[in-house]
């Protein structure tokens, strides 16, 4: 059984525009140590859907329609909020994609650092702080005693990222989700802080959740990927099988479009126009009016495309315009 | 090795900001309730109060004083005889045109001033807005009541075809020029945002004059906040006129104002209670139809609060 | 820390010059002069006389340099020509009143509105967010000359202990203010909602919830601290405004404050009073805002003092 089982997941944000479907019928398993990666575009609804699972959707105008999300044999969608808080920032860490602004600028490092340990574990100020130190150490903060003193506002973004995963893996939880961890940061900051969380996650034996639109970091980081348009997932495989045998127009839409991977001289290659409106009811294949690669003619235009098993753990939305 | 996709930003339907906001102020059903009161109100107190069966506000009748709402009178009479109804027509009359012209009159010296400060920076900035500051710490009531006298005088001449708001107008300029502070703030603030923007550098290598582009390009996309804080600034000087009546410095007789009728209202508090209820209920349901109409401006207007 | 205290005290002191000297040419482009007022019926010799007496005979450069000269050298104000007073004493026999009024409004205020603004903040949206703000605009739009008259005739005719006007039993203290707070409260409120409101959009509340807060700990701990800082700012000048602002209040509850003193002598165009008391109320604003700066720097790690 995996460790946290995530199954048809809807969240629908309840707008002056009308309903926008974010999240629309998603399901994906977690193993225990495993790193599991979503991608997609921004508004894809990748993000929501790991909001919805700590219950950090903003409601109004935010709701959960259906689905369930089973965790140690806990529904983390219907149970109270009070069970909720038990396991999130204890059993289930996040962290986010803005280092500058997710840690609050009044409050010391050592305040925030320790937040878990003291509301989880009831553990004592002062065996809080030496805990914070060293956790920061781990995170390769140098001289964490000084450090932990400190503001925010005196740390340099990646180290802010730093002691964001400090604080989420302080108590040492079964599941880590990043959001984007490193969107925000330079591009050699990105390569430490993903080195980070490898090498945080195999100490800790860490399951990871891990968020992306960066199809470069994905592939060095995840062990399973999932491939997010338009509020469902259109292609889950392991993530050597995706980047050397991807099914679906829109995957090899994005991997074509990576322009390190075209040729010199050539025009590069994007997607053309832009993601559907999901406020507005989508009848058939979403992907429909951008598919390039594949024949949009023979793309589903009544029946939802089907979630289906092709190959062994090569999962892809059935639609015979995005296939071929 | 990025991908670009595209920004939430990119995505969003360009549509014109005014008529957005309007739509929005639309589905705000207080706000639109409140303008309808506001037209409402204009419309009783300056067109209804002319037509021939509304009594004299001034006409006394000592022999029905604190007459109850009847027919003839349908608010009743106060200590002297006179009609109340007509007697809080005209004194509409009186406090809305404080609330538009003081106004106006702010509005006019503070997105001027706060346009300057704004633009010039540096040291005429701090010099300026030091200066706001120092007036900031000024006892606004005295004061205003100083510079209405101090203006009165030069004024007389120049106001006497005004008639019976001849002696009314310099307290609007007094309330005016010393209630523009907070504008110039708001409108400084706007305008540093605005002139780093890159239309202003287009327009500046196009050669245009410095005035023109402050007056013509920059100044023109601060209104929005400086609408905003107008509209909540009107009430605030109706209310501010009616605290300055009430302690006998402000409007003088012949006219009256909805303040003097609460005055006088609230001497007769324990036998004659509707003179101070009735004036109270015309003077707070405007003031909170202005303030609402404001919040509900912001609301409509201001970028930030757009996104749910 | 000790230089930014000198550097804004120093910043105060020409604050106070510059207000002196607003005032200071205001009264005296008043036309007509403190003893020509209309009940005095005195000759023309006599008034000349008194004019002598007060130093009112000399060019009014000369009186601008003598009046800061007497107030360093001699610690004096002036004294009043409407009541042959020193204005130190004026001021000394009315200050306690209106400061302890101003006090006692500012924790009804502080008490009242802070709590609303945070639980319409937190319940945003709710029947519990529109009644607090609903509660809010009341006590913006009905201003105090109806509240204090309402009161008077609600509390203080059923309530034997609470007197409908007087000053001396501590009970006094409480209908005029809460008359004079309920107004600061509702802003107060208005404010705290705001700026916790955006303050609770902020990334680091989802963290704070991330971590497994629960929401009341989410709003003490991590929202209250920046949700405050615009409150605590308004704070200083809010007291200030209290404390000069209450001629109104003294007037319904016959308070002797200051107010009164302030406003006739607007009105009679006493200038050493007018003078003494604007330095006064100026230099109270101008202590106010920084005990507000200083303040909302300990609350704000963000802001480093030795830096500016």
């Amino acid at each position: 059984m995996p460790l946290l089982e995530v199954k048809n997941l809807k969240t629908h944000f309840h707008t002056r525009d009308g309903i926008v479907r974010a999240v629309d019928g998603v399901s994906f398993p977690v193993e225990k140590g495993k790193t599991i990666g979503i991608v997609g575009e921004s508004g894809s609804g990748k993000s929501v859907t790991c909001y919805s699972l700590l219950g950090l959707v903003p409601m109004p105008p935010g709701k959960i329609e259906g689905g369930s999300a089973i965790f140690d044999d806990t529904d983390l969608l219907k149970c109270h909020e009070n069970d909720l808080c038990k396991i999130r920032g204890k059993r289930i860490s996040m962290i986010f994609q803005d280092p500058m602004t997710s840690l609050n600028p009044y409050l010391r490092i050592s305040t925030q650092i320790t937040e878990p340990l003291r509301i989880h574990m009831g553990m004592d100020k002062k065996r809080a702080k030496k805990e914070a130190i060293e956790a920061l150490r781990e995170v390769g903060i140098p001289e964490p005693e000084k450090r932990v003193n400190m503001y925010p506002h005196e740390f340099s973004g990646g180290m802010r990222q730093r002691a964001m995963i400090a604080m989420a893996l302080i108590t040492k939880p079964e599941i880590l989700i990043a959001d984007e961890p490193t969107t925000a940061l330079d591009v050699t900051v990105q390569k430490q802080i993903l080195e980070l969380i490898k090498s945080r996650q195999k100490e800790l034996g860490t399951a990871v959740i891990f968020i992306t639109h960066d199809l470069a970091v994905i592939s060095e980081i995840c062990d399973e990927v999932n491939v997010m348009y338009a509020g469902k997932i259109v292609e889950r495989a392991n993530s050597r099988e995706l980047f050397s045998n991807p099914l679906h127009a829109y995957t090899r839409s994005l991997l074509q479009s990576i322009p390190a991977t075209q040729l010199k001289g050539e025009k590069l290659f994007t997607i053309s126009g832009l993601p559907p409106n999901l406020a507005k009811p989508i009848q058939g294949c979403a992907f429909r009016p951008r598919n390039q690669i594949g024949n949009s003619d023979e793309c589903l235009t009544q029946s939802t495309p089907e979630f289906k098993e092709l190959d062994s753990n090569h999962w892809v939305q059935n639609c015979p315009g995005c296939l071929t | 090795m990025r991908i670009s996709l595209p920004t939430e930003s990119e995505l969003e339907k360009g549509s014109s900001l005014g008529r957005d906001a309007w739509a929005r102020l639309r589905k705000n059903k207080l706000a639109m309730l409140s303008m309808c009161f506001i037209g409402l109100m204009l419309i009783i107190c300056f067109i209804v109060a002319q037509l021939p069966f509304i009594d004299d506000p001034n006409e006394q009748n000592l022999e029905n004083r604190f007459a109850p709402p009847s027919g003839d009178h349908i608010m009743g009479t106060d200590q002297l005889g006179r009609d109340l109804f007509s007697r809080i027509l005209f004194g509409g009359q009186i406090s809305m045109l404080v609330g538009f012209i003081a106004t106006g009159v702010a509005l006019l010296i503070g997105i001027t001033y706060g346009a300057i400060s704004g633009y010039a920076g540096g040291r005429t900035d701090a010099i300026m807005m030091r200066v706001v500051d120092t007036l900031y710490a000024i006892p606004f009531l005295v004061l205003v009541i100083v510079l209405k006298v101090v203006i009165a005088g030069p004024m007389e001449e120049q106001l006497k075809w005004m008639g019976r708001f001849a002696n009314i107008v310099p307290l609007f300029f007094a309330i005016g020029a010393l209630g523009w502070l907070t504008l110039a703030r708001i409108t400084r603030t706007q305008v540093m945002a605005i002139k780093e923007q890159e239309f202003v550098e287009a327009a500046t290598s196009l050669g245009l004059s410095k005035m023109r582009i402050l007056f013509r390009h920059i100044v023109p996309n601060t209104l929005g906040p400086a609408i905003v804080y107008a509209t909540l600034t009107i009430p605030s000087f109706i209310l501010f006129e009616a605290s300055l009546s009430y302690l006998g410095v402000g409007i003088e007789a012949p006219n009256s104002s909805w303040g003097i009728l609460i005055k006088e209202g609230a001497d007769f508090l324990e036998t004659q209670l509707y003179l101070l209820i009735i004036p109270g209920l015309f003077f707070s349901l405007t003031l909170f139809a202005f303030n609402f109409l404001g919040d509900g401006l912001r609301d409509a207007l201001d970028v930030r609060a757009s996104k749910d | 820390m000790l230089k930014y205290i000198l550097q804004r005290l120093l910043q105060g002191l020409l604050v106070m010059a510059a207000l002196y000297t607003i005032v200071f040419f205001l009264v005296g482009w008043m036309p007509g002069d403190p003893f020509s007022s209309n009940e005095k019926n005195i000759s023309p010799e006599v008034r000349e006389n008194m004019k002598k007496a007060w130093g009112l005979d000399k060019p009014l450069w000369q009186q601008y340099l003598i009046y800061p000269k007497n107030l360093i050298t001699e610690g004096s104000l002036g004294v009043s020509t409407e009541k042959n007073r020193p204005v130190w004493d004026i001021i000394l026999q009315s200050f306690p009143a209106s400061l302890i009024l101003g006090v006692s409004a500012l924790f009804i205020a502080v008490g009242i509105g802070v709590p609303i603004g945070i639980l319409s903040a937190t319940k945003k949206n709710t029947a519990i967010d529109y009644g607090g703000m609903a509660i809010a605009m009341i006590g913006i739009c009905i201003p105090s000359f109806i509240i204090g008259p309402v009161l008077q005739l609600t509390l203080a005719a059923k309530i034997p202990a609470l007197k409908i006007a007087g000053w001396g039993h501590p009970l006094d203290i409480i209908l005029p203010s809460i008359t004079l707070g309920l107004g600061t409260a509702a802003y107060l409120a208005r404010l705290t909602r705001g700026s916790m409101l955006e303050i609770l959009n902020q990334d680091y509340i989802r963290t704070a919830k991330a971590k497994g807060l629960k929401t009341f700990s989410v709003v003490i701990k991590h929202a209250l601290r920046g949700g405050l800082l615009p409150s605590v700012a308004f704070i200083g000048p809010a007291f200030a405004a209290l404390i000069s602002g209450s001629f109104i209040v003294e007037t319904i509850f016959q308070v002797p404050g200051m107010g009164q003193h302030f406003v006739n002598a607007a009105i009679k165009r006493d200038p050493f009073v007018l003078r003494g008391v604007v330095l006064f109320y100026g230099l109270l604003i101008v202590f106010m805002n920084l005990a507000a700066d200083l303040i909302a720097a300990a609350l704000n790690p963000r802001i480093r003092l030795e830096k500016t």
